[in-house]
C-alpha cells in the first residue's frame, strides 16, 4: 500500500436534512486493485460512489482523483478526469429509447471521431466479451436484469476506461447469473487491466475477486484490508459483520458450536 | 408555539423557491451557452426534436387554429353588424389572431402536446440514472439532451404559429363569407389595408418567447425532479412535475403575454 493511491476520499461528510449519512469517510483506492466497499443497505455506499463521480458535493472533506479535487476543478477538467471513468449503474440505466447497440455505441459516437465502421466493429468486440449474440436490435426493456447489467458493462468499457465503479453489480440477479457476472469481470479487468471499485453486499462471494475490503458502518470506513486480514480483523464492528455475513444460518449449529 | 411553527413552514417554502428560481435561472444560461458551444450537434438531433416539438404538433394546431378563426368570424360578424361596420371583419379577426391569439393558443397547444412529453421524457431520464450515467460518461446532458430541444421549440413555434394564424383566418372566411355571406372582396381588402408589420413583428416575437417558455420550463421541471419538495420519485414524481410544468408554463404563458404586449404596443 505504499503506491501513491489513485482515488482518495478525506473526512468527507455528507447530511440530507436531519440524517448524517457520511461521517467522515477516508478511503483509498490503489492503481490496478479492486476495492469493494460492504456495508448494511441504505448506508451510503452507493452515494460514496457519488461522491467519487462527482454526482453529488460533500458538506465537507475532500474527494482526490489523480491528486485532483473533483469539487473545486473546472468542467474541462471534470469531463477529461470523467473521460478516464467507466459506470456500472445498479440499474444499469441504459437509455431506453436506443437499441442495445446504440447504447453501447453513444459514448464512441459522442466522444470520439470513430466512422460507423469503426464503432460497429468495436462496440461487437465489446459486447462478444460479455457473451450477448443477437440482441443488438433490442430495446433495454426487451432484456433480463443480468443481460441489462452485462449491455451496462459493455458501455462503461467501450473506451477501456482506467477505473471502473460498479454499484452492486448482481442485487437481484439469481445465483448463476451473479456468477457470470464475475466471470464477466474477470475475463474483463484481466483483458483490460482496470482499477475497479465495488460496491457490494454479496459476501463473502465478492472476497474473491477483491484485493481490499472496506466496511462501511456508521457513516464511517472502519477498515480498508485485503480480503484474509478483513476476515481475521479484530475491529469490533467488522467482526460483527463477518460473522453475521459468513457465520452459521442455523442458531443450533452455533449453540453446538 | 404554533404560530412560530407557521412561519418556520412559510420561511422554509419560500427559501425553497427562492431555490428553485436560481436553479431554472442557472439552468437557462446553462443550455445557452451549449446551443452556442462547439462542437455543433449532429444535424439529425435537432430535425428528430422539431419532428416531436413541432411536425407532430401541426395536427391540433390547423384544427384549434380552424376553430378558432371560426368562432372568431361568428362573434365577431355579429357584434361588427350591430354598428354596421361587417366589412371590418377581416381585419378584425386577421388583427386577433396575429396579434394575440395565434402566439398564445399555439403555445398553449404545444404545451399540452410536447411540453408534458419533454417534461415526462426528461424526468425519466433523471430518475432512471441516465442523465447520471451521461455525465459520468463526460457527455454534458445540457449539450446532448437540452440544447437540441431548445433550439427546436425555438424553431418550431413561430412556424407553427404562422400556420394557426392562416388557418384561422381561413376559418373566418368561411364563417363571414361562405356562411354568413359577407363580401369576400371587403374580407381580404380590409386585412391587406390594416394588418402592419409592427403587428406580424408582435406575434412573431411572442411566439419566440414562447417557445422559450415552453421549453425551459417544461424541460427544467423534469431535469430537476429529484429536488422536488414534495418528493420528485418514482413514476408519481414524474406525473406530478408534469402537471406542474404545464400548469406554469400556461400561467407564464398568459403572464409575459401581457407584458410584451405592453413594451410592444
Amino acid at each position: 500500500m505504499n503506491a501513491e493511491p489513485m482515488i482518495r476520499l478525506i473526512d468527507v461528510r455528507k447530511r440530507f436534512a436531519s440524517q448524517e449519512i457520511l461521517k467522515g469517510v477516508n478511503l483509498s483506492i490503489y492503481e490496478g486493485k479492486t476495492t469493494v466497499i460492504v456495508g448494511e443497505s441504505g448506508k451510503g455506499k452507493s452515494l460514496i460512489l457519488k461522491h467519487i463521480l462527482g454526482l453529488i458535493r460533500p458538506d465537507k472533506g475532500k474527494v482526490l482523483v489523480e491528486g485532483n479535487d473533483i469539487n473545486k476543478i473546472g468542467r474541462k477538467d471534470l469531463k477529461a478526469i470523467r473521460s478516464k471513468f467507466g459506470v456500472l449503474f445498479q440499474n444499469a440505466a441504459l437509455f431506453d429509447s436506443m437499441t442495445v447497440f446504440d447504447n453501447v455505441a453513444l459514448p464512441l459516437r459522442e466522444r470520439t471521431k470513430a466512422s460507423e465502421e469503426e464503432i460497429r466493429k468495436i462496440v461487437n468486440e465489446k459486447l462478444d466479451l460479455m457473451d450477448i449474440e443477437g440482441s443488438n436490435d433490442k430495446y433495454p426493456a426487451q432484456l433480463s436484469g443480468g443481460m441489462r447489467k452485462r449491455v451496462g458493462l459493455a458501455r462503461a468499457l467501450v473506451l477501456n476506461p482506467k477505473i471502473v465503479f460498479f454499484d452492486e453489480p448482481t442485487t437481484g440477479l439469481d445465483v448463476a447469473k451473479s456468477n457470470e457476472m464475475y466471470r464477466v469481470f474477470f475475463k474483463t479487468q484481466s483483458k483490460l487491466g482496470y482499477t475497479a471499485l465495488i460496491v457490494s453486499h454479496d459476501v463473502p462471494k465478492i472476497f474473491k475477486l477483491a484485493d481490499y475490503v472496506a466496511l462501511l458502518h456508521d457513516g464511517v470506513i472502519q477498515d480498508c484490508l485485503p480480503p484474509e486480514d478483513f476476515q481475521t480483523s479484530e475491529n469490533p464492528f467488522i467482526k460483527e459483520f463477518v460473522q453475521k455475513t459468513m457465520g452459521y444460518i442455523y442458531e443450533s449449529e452455533q449453540v453446538e458450536g | 408555539m404554533i404560530l412560530l411553527k407557521y412561519i418556520e413552514k412559510l420561511g422554509d417554502l419560500f427559501l425553497y423557491y427562492v431555490d428553485q428560481a436560481g436553479r431554472m435561472g442557472i439552468f437557462l444560461v446553462n443550455v445557452i451557452i451549449n446551443i452556442f458551444k462547439l462542437p455543433y450537434y449532429k444535424i439529425s438531433h435537432i430535425t428528430k426534436q422539431i419532428y416531436n416539438i413541432g411536425a407532430l404538433s401541426i395536427f391540433v394546431i390547423i384544427f384549434t387554429g380552424l376553430f378558432t378563426g371560426m368562432v372568431l368570424g361568428l362573434q365577431g360578424y355579429n357584434t361588427l353588424r350591430k354598428f354596421g361596420s361587417e366589412g371590418l371583419l377581416g381585419s378584425a379577426v386577421a388583427l386577433s389572431l396575429i396579434r394575440e391569439l395565434g402566439p398564445v393558443l399555439a403555445a398553449l397547444m404545444v404545451t399540452g402536446r410536447a411540453g408534458s412529453a419533454i417534461c415526462a421524457e426528461i424526468g425519466i431520464m433523471r430518475n432512471s440514472e441516465q442523465i447520471d450515467a451521461l455525465e459520468c460518461m463526460a457527455i454534458d446532458p445540457h449539450k446532448y439532451i437540452l440544447a437540441p430541444k431548445f433550439i427546436a421549440a425555438i424553431i418550431s413555434m413561430p412556424l407553427l404559429t404562422a400556420i394557426f394564424d392562416v388557418v384561422g383566418i381561413f376559418g373566418g372566411y368561411i364563417i363571414g363569407v361562405k356562411l354568413l355571406g359577407l363580401n369576400e372582396g371587403s374580407y381580404f381588402s380590409g386585412m391587406y389595408k390594416d394588418v402592419e408589420f409592427q403587428d406580424i413583428y408582435m406575434g412573431f416575437v411572442k411566439s419566440l418567447c414562447f417557445g422559450l417558455i415552453v421549453v425551459w420550463i417544461c424541460s427544467g421541471k423534469g431535469y430537476f425532479v429529484h429536488l422536488e419538495r414534495k418528493g420528485g420519485f418514482g413514476a408519481e414524481g414524474v406525473s406530478r412535475v408534469t402537471t406542474n410544468a404545464v400548469v406554469l408554463s400556461s400561467v407564464s404563458i398568459l403572464v409575459l403575454d401581457y407584458f410584451i404586449t405592453s413594451v410592444l404596443i
